[in-house]
């Protein structure tokens, strides 16, 4: 049985006399640790007599407290200190306790930054990453251009296998989301417009705006929250795997071989969800129409006199831009991580973050600019 | 008398991270056929100067002549023209993921060559043959055990028939017998194909078996610090640290 460790204080005709017993483990010197030490530096000491004939068992723990207690010992001034009946065995490790002590590590602690100097820090790497960022978009660029040129380089069974992962797979989670958002929207206007006799305006506020804003949007984040960041784990990965590193010196370009792909697949998939989504939202606000006991094709005339053809592309234009920032945040993220643990789940969040903010960026750009071109 | 071709050669090589060399003023040539170990200590240096001579990390200065090009000056097409000409298997091996150990083989056959479909499948096959991993043809990367992942990189590395196959720690983390056969095989590809191999190992037993010249690096020197043949390194005394790495015998109980 492993009783935890005592000590012992008596006088003699040489001084003070601290006899120890039991096991110095990590968990007995914890024990002793606090109340030897106090003993120490309260009591009155002249020559001080350390006892180890009942210490049956020492670790590195207990070697730091007997080179502890010597240490505190000599700021006490004790004359003499008396390290009696130590076992020979466990003499190689008070040896390294002191060994280890006596070094200087202080050259080797990290110095800590001030504020000013951690927010320089942090400005500055934003500006290399954000360098590296336009670096990456510029590299892209330069090889979509040249597979545009060259259709037969492109990898075109990753790019559908791509496009059936990020697309053909989102269906239901666009159209859930879709079905819902049309649903809500048109029971909370129909509730104001009732008031005026003027349900069946619904229509015209679903058709526009699922058709011209919240179609697109809503696609864009749900495969911004879907594809970017599994793109960005998909890359990362492969960084971490050294198989981006095993490409690059068989000579083939890892952003022709794995980024364009993707954002080729996502350019075209994008457009398709977002036709899709436009229908599903329209069919949400139906269902609220009809409801209400209006026919469906009281519904379906009043958009379709409401909604014109530029609405139409309009949306559509901003999909395809919304498709290739999803792919290239997603992308870049992934080419960028680092090595470590976490390095692919950081990726991951920040192809996704890079994917919102730039989706709702380009949005509010192309608001503007439609507002301005009169569409 | 035969000749002895240069096949690479490093010129005043600077390297390291962020413009702070870890390494410096390196200069060494390889020959056509050899198998040429770079070894050294941990933090030596011995990947990054791999990582030059691939082409993965560009010089701070200095030259990386392959085949008589000058791979640390080219870019873009002409980078990738060079680096077709060398095999590289890494230290984890490096495999497509998502791709079948034959996939991974015919990968750089498919986007190079415009061979029919039959025969990269034969070239293939012989490759995979050649390592031994003639029943591992259709697994993926995630089935294959350390060493047949290794095995499997070399197959994939020897796929265009390079003349320069480099090997990033081939033994590492292989049991000794394993590690023994992959020996045995980089020197039959040595002999038989005539391959060149630049091996970056601190494997004393591989190094014994297969080198034919060694160069070795040290962290405080930051450069080479002996070149010579296995024999010639084990017996120089001038300089206590290769001596020590080459003649390390340490006996339980000896201090």
């Amino acid at each position: 049985m492993n009783f935890l460790p005592e000590f012992i204080v008596s006088k003699d005709s040489h001084g003070t006399r601290i006899s120890i017993t039991g096991r110095l483990d990590a968990k007995g010197t914890s024990n002793l640790w606090q109340a030897i030490t106090k003993k120490i530096s309260s009591c009155d000491l002249s020559n001080l007599t350390l006892d180890l004939e009942r210490v049956n068992y020492l670790d590195t723990a207990g070697a730091t407290l007997i080179y502890h207690i010597e240490k505190l010992v000599r700021t006490r001034g004790v004359k003499e200190l008396f390290i009696v009946n130590l076992k020979q065995e466990f003499s190689p490790l008070i040896e390294l306790a002191k060994s280890i002590k006596q070094k200087d590590f202080s050259d080797q602690i990290p110095k800590k930054l001030s504020f000013v100097d951690n927010k320089g820090k942090n400005l500055s790497d934003t500006f290399s990453e954000t360098k590296e960022f336009i670096t990456y978009i510029g590299e892209i660029t330069w090889a979509l251009i040249q597979s545009l040129k060259h259709p037969k380089t492109i990898r075109w069974a990753d790019t559908f296998l791509v496009a059936e992962r990020a697309g053909v797979d989102a269906l239901p989670i666009v159209a859930l989301i879709s079905f819902i958002v049309g649903l809500v929207m048109a029971f909370q206007a129909a509730i104001p417009m009732r008031m005026f006799g003027a349900e069946l305006y619904v229509a015209n506020l679903i058709g526009i705006a699922m058709i011209r804003e919240l179609g697109p949007l809503m696609t864009a984040i749900v495969l911004a929250g879907r594809s970017a960041s599994a793109f960005a784990a998909e890359i990362g990965t492969m960084r971490i795997n050294e198989e981006i590193d095993a490409l690059t010196v068989m000579g083939l370009d890892p952003i022709r071989f794995l980024i364009v792909p993707r954002i080729i697949a996502l350019t075209i998939i994008t457009p398709l969800l977002t036709i899709f989504s436009n229908l599903v939202g329209i069919l949400g606000g139906a269902l609220v129409i009809t409801s209400l006991g209006y026919p469906i094709i009281s519904y379906y005339n009043q958009i379709a006199s409401f909604v014109e053809w530029n609405d139409f592309v309009g949306g559509l234009a901003k999909c395809f831009v919304f498709g290739i920032l999803i792919a290239t945040s997603g992308c870049i993220r992934g080419y960028q991580t680092q090595s470590g643990p976490s390095a692919v789940g950081v990726s991951t969040t920040r192809a996704v973050v890079t994917g919102i903010i730039l989706i709702a960026v380009f949005d509010g750009i192309f608001s503007i600019m439609y507002y301005y071109l009169g569409v | 008398m035969k000749q002895i071709e240069t096949i690479i050669k490093i010129e005043n090589l600077y390297a390291g991270y962020n413009n702070i060399p870890i390494i410096e003023n390196i200069n060494f040539k390889v020959f056509k056929g050899e198998v040429f170990v770079i070894i050294g200590g941990s933090g030596c240096g011995k990947s990054t100067l791999l990582k030059n001579m691939i082409g993965l990390l560009p010089p701070i200065s200095g030259n990386v002549m392959i085949l008589g090009e000058n791979l640390s000056q080219a870019i873009g097409k002409e980078k990738n023209r060079i680096l077709q000409k060398i095999g590289v298997a890494f230290q984890s091996g490096a495999l497509f993921g998502s791709m079948t150990v034959m996939e991974n083989v015919k990968l750089v056959l498919k986007e190079f060559t415009s061979l029919p479909d039959s025969v990269m499948d034969d070239i293939v096959w012989l490759k995979l043959k050649l390592v031994g991993l003639e029943k591992a043809v259709f697994l993926m990367p995630g089935e294959l055990s350390g060493g047949m992942k290794k095995r499997a990189a070399l197959a994939r590395a020897m796929a265009l028939d390079p003349s320069i196959i480099f090997l990033d720690e081939p033994s590492a983390g292989l049991d000794p017998t394993t590690s023994a056969g992959l020996d045995h095989l980089v020197m039959e590809l040595a002999s038989s194909l005539g391959i060149t191999f630049v091996i970056v190992t601190h494997e004393l037993a591989s190094i014994n078996a297969i080198s034919d010249r060694i160069i070795m690096l040290e962290k405080d020197a930051k450069t080479i610090i002996a070149t010579g043949t296995p024999e010639q390194l084990k017996n120089d005394h001038s300089n206590p640290y290769v001596y020590n790495f080459f003649n390390r015998t340490i006996h339980k109980g000896e201090k």
